[in-house]
């Protein structure tokens, strides 16, 4: 053999790839799917009321001046009844929310609300995900905070906890 | 769902999310093809290269989750609508990323995964080389 | 008592491999004859005892012991017998346990049958193998000892995962695993050599026999699993290029590479280092697979019960391992002389191809396997599925179809191009002919499965070839087993080509009565009925498949519904109706009932395909292995042959 490094080549290479393995290993994959839509404008929906008696959700609606919560979310979504406490406690706060109802019949919806409370002003029925999608997210519960202007601003994954509540007031608030 | 999920589950290393289903029938368009033939095929060449956002390395063309569902009905009424394969996946790379496609783009962090090969096929080509005599005598043992 | 008595021979059995793994390297440091003598009888003892502590666990879930923690987690006393004693190997610990009873059992058939190897590398190879189960003893005892006893016995287990309900999982893992580990075999022999720096032409006879038979369950594994895969998934596919079925191809593209390089080597005496590292590299990568799978290193989405201490246990004993093997590599093959040289154009120079391509397939499969990790480093998340396997991998797979054609016409040594071009006219007719008859009446095809249906033409016909003009009785074993083998390829190409050019789908919901036409079958929806299985429930479709002939054939797929056990939620899953005919299959799923407007369920969503050609894939598949078989079987005689020369030539030469 002339070229005796070449003898090390396969060494180096098991070296790069173990190296992959401890970098996965130190730092977990992250496992939720960012949404990449964020600093861009609401994508233009009009859905219809997700149950009697609450008003639909407009793409425009969200451009009001006002700084606000979208919350993703559905009857059938376990965590959702546990965030409950922290969208009223929002509410009380007085932060705007308005809901998108996923994939949700409005039996459900109504059963919903009179079990875990209302702090939605509005909420739209998404009945095939199609505004869900739009927005890039792919789990309930999920809750984007937008701008005055319509424009979001962040994606919150999973449910808000109880101490994220006054960040989110602070946030909003900055945006005014 | 894919064999990765059986091998998953084999080594119980899947803790099956035992989420809760919505009872929702599935969108029109989940389970129906389109009555074009020809927009049926584009539609199913990208449902088949779209990543199921929900379930484990599965593409959306097949996999029965909700979201797989819409995210078919999506594809199928947006191709129906008129708008190519490639408009409606930039569409949704600006939404979740180069994560949703099966098929990722050639860009800096993504340069050595094509060019890879070529450079492996090249380094062996190298190494190969050396094996073959050249010229007509008979070498015997190489040093 | 019975998980007591699995957990001390298993504590024996490492003991012994400690034993085996002292004395042989006692032994190659100039120790006495008679600690060699000590490593064969030791090495076969592990084998029995590892092999008695499985049977010990099969016997706890054939009893339902639940006081047994892993028999409580993954059985049930109401699962069907044979789901009882698959449940075994269908978890963690019951499966490691599977690996190392193939690996000590492997050594022990080493330590019993190997008789051509000088003493010393014999002994250093059992050595290698001795270390090697040492490791995974000490990741069973210390982080997955499948008898630990549960403090206080539950009422009953939680059952197996109802998709791992099938007979699949009865012979494919084990097939599988048998294919995995038979390649330490291959690495064992690799370190032996290395240690000893006997690597030669009596190397590479001893080593291929092994390397076969692994090969052989590893083509059969990856066969089945595909099937399985198939049918179970409800979605038709056979193959998703997922890094779990990636990590279970790249073994075995290793030994098909191996399989090759060490013909030259046996046959010429050439491509000596390089056999020695395929034969490295073929068990590295069984257990890259098996650390990638287990430590959940590649999953993505969902939470996943990931143990970190298990993933650095593993990862640790691989660092020690191919690490050791490839640093003893780069010190020793300096020193191995490569062997002859020979022309391009001969059979070692297509050798030569065939491994350069198969081995830039196998670095490009674990480049896209293990690539988003890197890409997430760079702060990119992406994903890399079949359309980049097929674009890359695709093209270099044919070219590598091209040259298995053109590669056994050649002869050892030196050929001649015009020689080589005079055998392949009725090759490249087929090839032509297969390629007009698709450009003319195939519609609109795409590139990749245009070009692999001709290239399945001129190899079937190519693959004959050694076999024209001979007698076909005296033909030896080994040339049987390369012309099945090569036209098993064909056949499987074939199948991969047909299916994804001529697929017909048909979703549609259906009402009992409708009829749906797909591809030549009308298919008639009759009904649905619930029915109940020995642990489930169901609704079975019925559907009348009628062909243009008039045959007509009753297809029941079923949705099943497996109840939750000890507090689980209930599992569904759809059990796919398969008919079989001459020119494909016909795949029938029953979906979800479709709501009408009046709120009844009176339609079903049914998913039908016509998948021409599609179990040629598999036949394909089987015919690989069968080839390889052959060979075993002619290889087996050979050596007989060849150890007799052997004798006597060393009497020749002592005379």
């Amino acid at each position: 053999m002339k070229n005796r490094w070449v003898l090390f080549v396969p060494l180096a290479i098991m070296g790069l790839l173990f190296g992959a393995f401890v970098y996965r290993l130190v730092t977990p994959a992250e496992t939720l799917i960012q949404s990449q839509w964020i600093n861009k404008p609401m994508p233009l929906f009009d859905l219809p009321p997700a149950t009697a008696g609450v008003e639909g959700l407009k793409s425009s609606q969200l451009a009001d001046g006002r700084p606000r919560l979208v919350n993703v979310f559905a009857s059938w979504c376990i965590p959702c009844r546990a965030e409950a406490p922290q969208l009223e406690a929002l509410k009380a706060a007085g932060v705007p929310i308005d809901g998108i109802a996923i994939r949700d019949r409005p039996e459900d919806v109504a059963m919903f609300l009179r079990e875990y409370g209302n702090p939605f002003d509005r909420i739209g029925a998404d009945m095939q995900s199609s505004v869900q999608i739009a927005l890039g997210s792919s789990g309930v519960p999920e809750t984007f905070l937008i701008d005055g202007k319509g424009i979001i601003r962040e994606q919150i994954q999973g449910v808000i906890l109880a101490d994220q509540v006054p960040e989110i007031v602070a946030k909003l608030e900055a945006m005014k | 769902m894919s064999l990765r999920l059986i091998l998953l589950c084999l080594f119980g290393a899947l803790a099956l999310p035992l989420a809760a289903q919505d009872r929702l029938p599935p969108a029109p368009y989940a389970y129906q093809q389109l009555k074009d033939p020809a927009q049926e095929a584009r539609a199913k060449a990208l449902m088949e290269e779209l990543r199921c956002l929900v379930c484990q390395g599965q593409s959306i063309a097949d996999s029965d989750a909700p979201l797989a569902g819409d995210m078919r009905h999506e594809v199928r009424s947006k191709i129906a609508a008129g708008e190519s394969p490639a408009e409606i996946k930039t569409w949704l790379v600006a939404r979740y990323g180069n994560w949703v496609s099966y098929d990722p783009p050639f860009d800096t962090a993504t340069a050595f995964l094509w060019l890879g090969p070529l450079f492996f096929l090249a380094l062996g080509g190298w190494l190969a080389f050396g094996r073959f005599r050249r010229g007509e005598g008979d070498a015997e043992d190489a040093p | 008592m019975i998980a007591e008595l699995g957990l001390a021979l298993l504590w024996m059995a490492a003991a012994l491999a400690c034993l085996s793994l002292v004395a042989a390297t006692l032994f190659l440091r100039g120790g006495s004859k008679d600690l060699a003598a000590l490593v064969r009888p030791a090495s076969v003892a592990q084998g029995v005892l590892t092999t008695a502590a499985f049977g010990l666990l099969i016997a706890l879930f054939v009893r339902s012991d639940m006081s047994v923690e892993l028999v409580a987690r993954n059985s049930n006393s109401l699962k069907p017998m044979i789901f009882k004693v698959a449940g075994t190997w269908g978890n963690h610990e019951g499966s490691m346990l599977l690996w190392l009873m193939i690996l000590s059992l492997s050594g022990g058939l080493i330590a019993i049958f190997e008789r051509r190897l000088r003493e010393d590398t014999l002994v250093a190879t059992l050595a290698a193998q001795a270390a090697l189960s040492l490791g995974f003893f000490a990741f069973l005892l210390f982080s997955s000892n499948p008898f630990k006893r549960l403090p206080v016995a539950p009422p009953d287990g939680q059952g197996l995962n109802p998709l791992l309900q099938d007979i699949g999982l009865a012979f494919h893992p084990p097939t599988l695993y048998v294919g995995y580990v038979g390649l330490s075999v291959a690495f064992s022999f690799a370190v032996g050599a290395l240690i000893t720096r006997e690597i030669g032409p009596a190397f590479a006879r001893a080593m291929r026999p092994w390397v076969l038979g692994s090969w052989i369950f590893l083509t059969l594994g990856i066969t089945a699993g595909s099937y399985w895969a198939y049918y179970e998934l409800g979605w038709g596919g056979w193959w998703f290029w997922d890094p779990v079925e990636n990590v279970s191809l790249i073994p075995w593209l290793a030994g098909a590479a191996l399989l090759h390089s060490v013909a030259v080597t046996a046959t010429r005496n050439a491509l000596r280092a390089w056999t020695v590292m395929l034969a490295v590299i073929g068990f590295s990568m069984s257990m890259v697979g098996t650390f990638i799978v287990r430590s959940g290193l590649l999953t993505s989405v969902h939470s996943f019960a990931v143990d970190p201490e298990r993933g650095t246990f593993l990862l640790a004993l691989m660092a020690i391992y191919i690490g050791g093997a490839l640093t003893l590599f780069a010190l020793r093959a300096g020193s191995v002389a490569e062997g002859k040289k020979f022309a391009l154009l001969s059979r070692e120079g297509s050798l030569v191809i065939n491994n350069l391509l198969l081995t830039t397939i196998l670095a490009l499969v674990l480049l896209g396997t293990l690539y988003p990790i890197v890409a997430e480093a760079m702060g990119e998340k992406i994903s890399v599925g079949p359309p980049y396997y097929n674009k890359v991998a695709g093209p270099l797979a044919l070219i590598l179809c091209l040259v298995m054609v053109a590669g056994p016409l050649l002869s050892w040594r030196k050929d001649d191009g015009k020689r080589l071009w005079s055998r392949l006219p009725l090759a490249i007719f087929a090839g032509a002919a297969v390629l007009f008859a698709l450009i003319l009446f195939g519609g609109k095809v795409g590139i990749l499965p245009l070009l692999g249906m001709t290239v399945a033409g001129i190899v079937a016909v190519a693959s004959l070839a050694p076999l024209w003009g001979r007698n076909l009785r005296r033909t030896p074993l080994p040339t049987w087993g390369m012309v099945v083998a090569h036209f098993g390829v064909a056949v499987c190409l074939a199948g991969m080509g047909a299916e994804s050019a001529f697929i017909k789908e048909r979703l549609v919901a259906a009402a009992p009565g409708d009829v749906v036409k797909v591809g030549d079958f009308s298919v008639k929806f009759v009904g649905v009925k619930p029915i109940a299985g020995p642990n489930y429930t169901a609704i079975e479709g019925t559907l009348v498949a009628t062909t243009s002939s008039g045959s007509s054939f009753t297809m029941r797929p079923e949705a099943r519904t497996f109840p939750g056990l000890m507090g689980t939620a209930p599992t569904e899953t759809n059990e796919a109706a398969l008919l079989t005919r001459p020119g494909g299959q016909l795949y029938a799923v029953l979906g979800q009932p479709v709501t009408g407007d009046d709120g009844r369920a009176d339609r079903y969503q049914i998913r039908l395909w016509w998948k021409p050609l599609v179990w040629w894939i598999w036949l394909g598949g089987g015919l690989i292995a069968l080839g390889a078989a052959l060979s075993l079987l002619g290889r087996a005689q050979l050596l007989t042959i060849w150890r007799a020369r052997r004798a006597r030539k060393a009497e020749e030469r002592f005379a």
